[in-house]
């Protein structure tokens, strides 16, 4: 075990690569997931506060605002 | 009045009936797809670091060539999905692969700074230099400024159809652009020839190698997709939230 | 249409001439950044006539940057630009003549002003033909690839700096290929090197001569709906 955390004496640079690799993909993996969970919050307590009558005016909004986009 | 009628029909499945399928087929996927991920990586990652042999030359530094390729491979990956997105996007007006296109660039800019950063953690040892000004690395450095340069103009313009038109555009002038700075790179480092210090074709890979290789390669990939996905997932969530925030406040401002 | 193309030019020319500023301000930038070189780096003049191509053409890529805002935005803000996108001229005839004023107000002062600086920096007598060749081929280029960037950032408040990041990184063969002609006269690398990296320098004029009004014009129909 000694031998594979020494590396041939490149523990310091094989250690590190690995180790900025995990916090990157962690930290991407932890970004997407926080912000997808972020956004569907929103859209789920928007939808509620707004109900089916606001919910139907956004529809027509977008129907007649289609031609803006 | 048929006639009339099509083209809004048409657009209307292209703006919602597509995302909401999406939505539906992508949360399906993503579960298994984060499974996958996690075991072709635990299983290249165990050959990387304990069952694979080290390199006659290079020795145990061989081994960062396991996070180091496939990180390259993505960042190319990466900007072949969004430039072929955001092709798709310009020429058929289809909102999915903006969002794609859009969702696509982070990830790719995070694996080619892992690239740049891996890759100067390798040349130390190997090369006696934390950066090296030849044609490879240089081209990588300049694939991640083309990335900021694309994230950087989405952040800046504000509303969605037209920021992803823009970004397009730059996709696209960029994925053509790439080839060409590519070989002016290439020429300028021929140019001041090297002193030599190292020849990147020089450890040919031994076969025990090509197998952790391959693993991490696979992984990083369905790691890339899995990403991708869940991203594109949260954007198409943003795009409800801001609909639903634009209609409510056209709701206060009638009502 | 060919009049209205040079109706254009005209206009822009006369703009330019009339309120001043973007060509001689480039002009003033690119006479202080190499000003400043040997203060920064001191007055060793060997070591300055060896950095000499590169600096005075990367001051110059900066110096050209730093009008792109002109190209569009003050047409967008008075909305002559949406005028323009209605009017009989294609929006890529447009673009091309937005460019070539660009150019002429201020990538050829620039590449006058250039032999100039280049005394200041001690550039060897013989690499000023070269040098002076590839800024005049080069030059467009700039021009034609910044309207691209230009157009990509028109209507965003301080467009201009994202526009300079968005374009430098497609300068980069121009610079290369600009200074490797300048470099091999000044006795850096064999001849062949130098009329190779000119004619590598008009083909990447003349490529993005094509992109430049084609990414320009998309951009500015995805900016201008």
């Amino acid at each position: 075990m000694d031998e594979i955390f020494h590396m041939g004496g490149y523990a310091f640079y094989v250690w590190s690569a690995y180790g900025a690799a995990f916090a990157v993909i962690v930290a991407l993996v932890w970004h997407s997931v926080a912000d997808y969970r972020a956004q569907t919050r929103l859209a789920e307590t928007l939808e509620k506060a707004a109900g089916g009558r606001v919910r139907r005016a956004a529809h027509l909004e977008r129907e007649t605002g289609e031609d803006a986009s | 009045m048929a006639a009339m009628n099509s083209p809004t029909a048409l657009q209307r499945f292209h703006a919602y009936a597509n995302p909401a399928r999406f939505m539906a087929l992508s949360s399906r996927l993503v579960a298994p797809l984060w499974i996958l991920s996690v075991l072709v990586l635990g299983a290249g990652l165990w050959f990387a670091l304990f069952d694979s042999p080290p390199d006659y030359q290079q020795g145990e530094t061989v081994r960062i060539m396991y996070v180091h390729v496939p990180s390259a491979w993505l960042s190319m990956f990466g900007y072949g999905v969004m430039a072929f997105a955001s092709a798709v996007g310009l020429v058929f007006r289809h909102p999915l692969s903006d969002v794609c296109a859009k969702s696509a660039a982070p990830i790719g800019a995070s694996f080619t700074f892992l690239a740049l950063l891996t890759g100067s953690l390798w040349g130390q040892p190997m090369w006696g230099t934390w950066w090296e000004w030849d044609a490879r690395m240089t081209s990588v450095l300049i694939l991640f400024f083309l990335y900021l340069g694309y994230i950087a103009l989405w952040a800046t313009i504000e509303e969605p159809v037209r920021a992803a038109r823009a970004a397009a555009v730059l996709a696209l002038v960029g994925a053509i652009n790439i080839p060409i700075i590519r070989y002016s790179v290439v020429w300028w480092n021929t140019l001041h020839q090297p002193a030599s210090v190292f020849r990147m074709d020089g450890p040919s890979i031994a076969p025990a190698m090509l197998l952790p290789l391959g693993l991490m390669g696979v992984g990083f990939t369905l790691l890339f997709i899995t990403l991708l996905l869940v991203r594109m997932r949260a954007e198409v969530m943003r795009r409800r939230v801001r609909n639903l925030r634009l209609a409510t406040a056209g709701a206060a401002a009638e009502g | 249409m060919m009049r209205a193309f040079l109706a254009l030019l005209a206009r822009d020319l006369r703009l330019a001439v009339r309120l001043g500023g973007g060509g001689g301000m480039a002009v003033f930038f690119f006479l202080i950044v190499i000003s400043l070189l040997p203060l920064g780096i001191g007055p060793d003049r060997a070591l300055l006539a060896k950095v000499a191509p590169g600096m005075l053409w990367v001051a110059l890529l900066l110096a050209a940057l730093l009008t792109l805002d002109r190209l569009f935005q003050a047409d967008y803000e008075d909305g002559s630009l949406d005028l323009l996108t209605m009017g009989p001229l294609p929006l890529e005839l447009v673009v091309v003549a937005k460019a070539v004023g660009h150019w002429l107000t201020t990538g050829l002062p620039l590449v006058v002003a250039a032999p100039l600086l280049g005394v200041l920096l001690n550039l060897p007598g013989e690499a000023y033909p070269p040098m002076m060749a590839a800024m005049l081929i080069g030059t467009p280029a700039l021009s034609f690839l910044g309207a691209i960037g230009a157009a990509l950032t028109v209507g965003i408040r301080r467009g201009g700096l994202l526009a300079s990041l968005l374009v430098l990184p497609f300068y980069i063969p121009v610079l290369i290929f600009g200074v490797g002609a300048a470099d091999a006269a000044a006795g850096g690398f064999s001849g062949e090197a130098g009329r190779q990296s000119l004619l590598l320098l008009g083909a990447v004029a003349l490529a993005s001569l094509v992109l430049g009004p084609l990414g320009g014009a998309a951009a500015l129909r995805a900016n201008l709906r």
